[in-house]
């Protein structure tokens, strides 16, 4: 039986050299954590343990992770805006009994073991606990209701990973969601560096900040790179690889990227934190090709009544809690709720089964009438979302960042409307346009939706 | 703007962008009859209502909809008296 693999053996694994894990506050390097960590000579504490890692900084984050897969029993990984309510009903979820906690701000919670995550790294000790098959708890970013627990291991989490040459990477994802997990483990799987924005570090600074370092592989969601499009800021990098996820990648953020980074390979990666990493389009179009869906391998994919279903070994082992909902059907295929449409051999991601516009019995998936928006040059983002109407139920409305925000007026409110119907059927169109300068952005950095 | 342009121009607007086109616009037009389905009423709705902050249906019974272009400027000229 082969060892059980640990982050620290990976880390060690791939040559430590200069790299290292960054943020604007913190610096990590890789080789220290041979001989020191983030808990000091305490580390041992947490051998065993069901451990909530609730930190600020992504460094810290990333620290505590390296000490403590292998070593603790079950790590609950807080992403940001996880708060002090949603930590305490998953603390009794995960059986927490210990908490690895940030000095600034550490959560109400009395456990049997709480040290805080220090940096730098101080001298640890040998220890001599039996190496675990840790389990990493992610919560889900559903939009409503309690957040839903995943739990998953290194060995489903690095599943879409192969050994790469040297990549120096950065993200604008949270390192502690699924998607920037991946980008964490990518980078610890590979040669290089990971460059992390810091809390709060507007992405034109962040973008300043990645310019002297040498970037060759940077991910984030459309939003982010939308946003990072405006921020006037994209060209401070040239990186030769480009990955986009978390969010459908329509043909107006494609089109951006291959226009502000001509010589990028620019993928688009397809992965939820319960189904794991699906599959990875490079072909530059939106979408991807339908005889996928046959496909035989590792990953298995079906529609059923238009939402895409996945069976995959990198898929979450099961959702934790007594009441929590089985995680596949009878045949081990995770139900995704993203649907789908068939175009052109070609299928769309048109958004999520529970976020339908009902007009007038009608139904519109806002993500459809954004990427038709997002396809007009003068947009440079949309959002989408129902208007109440005592006529239809709800119109469809929308709120749109112009890529020359001095162009707003009702003349190009009624161009956009015009050349958005000339896309859409009538009810999809939207009924009114109101021109706004920012859209927010969840901490998952998707794009927050009203309601 | 008068009430009655404002309508008027916006049962225009609404005709126009969704390719429906209009009987001469009288008050005995019946909006039934009118060409505008209840999509473009659901629309021109909601820009009277952008444009003059009031929705009188929203508070009205079904029984006192308007039927005619010209009820329907009398159900809004409450709202500018």
């Amino acid at each position: 039986m082969p060892d059980v693999m640990t982050l620290r053996a990976l880390v060690a694994q791939h040559g430590a050299g200069a790299r290292e894990i960054s943020t604007r506050d913190h610096s990590l390097t890789l080789a220290d954590f041979a001989t020191r960590s983030a808990f000091g000579a305490s580390r041992g504490r947490f051998a065993g343990r069901n451990v909530i890692l609730a930190v600020g900084d992504m460094a810290k984050a990333a620290a505590a992770l390296i000490d403590l897969d292998g070593l603790a029993r079950r790590i609950l990984l807080c992403p940001p805006g996880f708060d002090a309510d949603k930590i305490a009903s998953a603390a009794a979820l995960v059986e927490a009994d210990a908490l690895a906690y940030d000095e600034e701000a550490a959560p109400p919670l009395s456990l049997d073991v709480m040290l805080p995550v220090r940096l730098p790294l101080a001298p640890r000790q040998d220890d001599d606990a039996p190496t675990l098959a840790t389990e990493w708890v992610l919560p889900t970013s559903g939009t409503s209701g309690p957040p839903k627990l995943a739990v998953h291991n290194l060995q489903t989490l690095v599943g879409a990973i192969t050994p790469a040459p040297l990549q120096q990477w950065a993200t604008f994802y949270d390192i502690r969601r699924y998607g920037g997990l991946q980008i964490f483990l990518r980078a610890l799987s590979g040669q290089g560096s990971l460059r992390l924005a810091s809390p709060e570090e507007p992405i034109e600074h962040f973008l300043d900040r990645l310019g002297g370092l040498g970037i060759t592989h940077i991910s984030g969601t459309p939003t982010h790179w939308r946003k990072a499009l405006l921020s006037g800021a994209a060209g401070r990098i040239s990186p030769p690889y480009v990955r986009l996820s978390g969010e459908i990648a329509d043909d107006g953020v494609l089109a951006g990227l291959a226009a502000a980074y001509p010589q990028a390979r620019i993928e688009h990666a397809y992965a939820s934190t319960e189904a794991g990493v699906v599959f990875t389009v490079a072909d530059g179009r939106a979408g991807f090709p339908a005889d996928w869906l046959e496909r035989a391998g590792a990953v298995e994919m079906k529609l059923v009544e238009g939402a895409l279903r996945v069976r995959s070994p990198r898929r979450a082992l099961r959702l934790l809690g007594a009441d929590a909902p089985a995680l596949t059907d009878a045949e081990g295929f995770v139900d995704t709720g993203d649907m789908i449409e068939l175009r052109d051999g070609r299928c769309h991601f048109i958004g999520r089964r529970n976020g339908i516009i009902n007009v007038g019995g009608a139904k519109v998936h806002p993500e459809e009438v954004e990427a038709a928006l997002n396809s007009l040059a003068m947009v440079r983002a949309a959002r989408v979302f129902a208007k109440p109407s005592p006529i239809t139920g709800a119109l469809v409305a929308a709120e749109v960042v112009l890529r020359d925000p001095a162009m707003a007026g009702r003349a190009l409110e009624r161009e956009i409307i015009a050349a958005a119907r000339r896309q859409l059927p009538a009810h999809m169109t939207p009924a009114s346009v109101r021109f706004v300068s920012d859209l927010p952005m969840t901490d998952a950095g998707k794009l927050k939706r009203h309601g | 703007m008068s009430i009655r342009d404002l309508v008027l121009q916006e049962i225009r607007n609404v005709a126009a962008e969704q390719d429906k086109s209009l009987p001469p616009l009288t008050d005995e037009l019946a909006l039934l009859e009118s060409g505008l389905d209840s999509l473009c009423f659901a629309i021109l709705v909601s820009r009277l209502e952008d444009a003059t902050g009031s929705d009188p249906f929203s508070s009205a019974k079904a029984s006192e909809f308007p039927h005619t272009v010209g009820e329907l400027i009398a159900f809004y000229e409450p709202i500018h008296a």
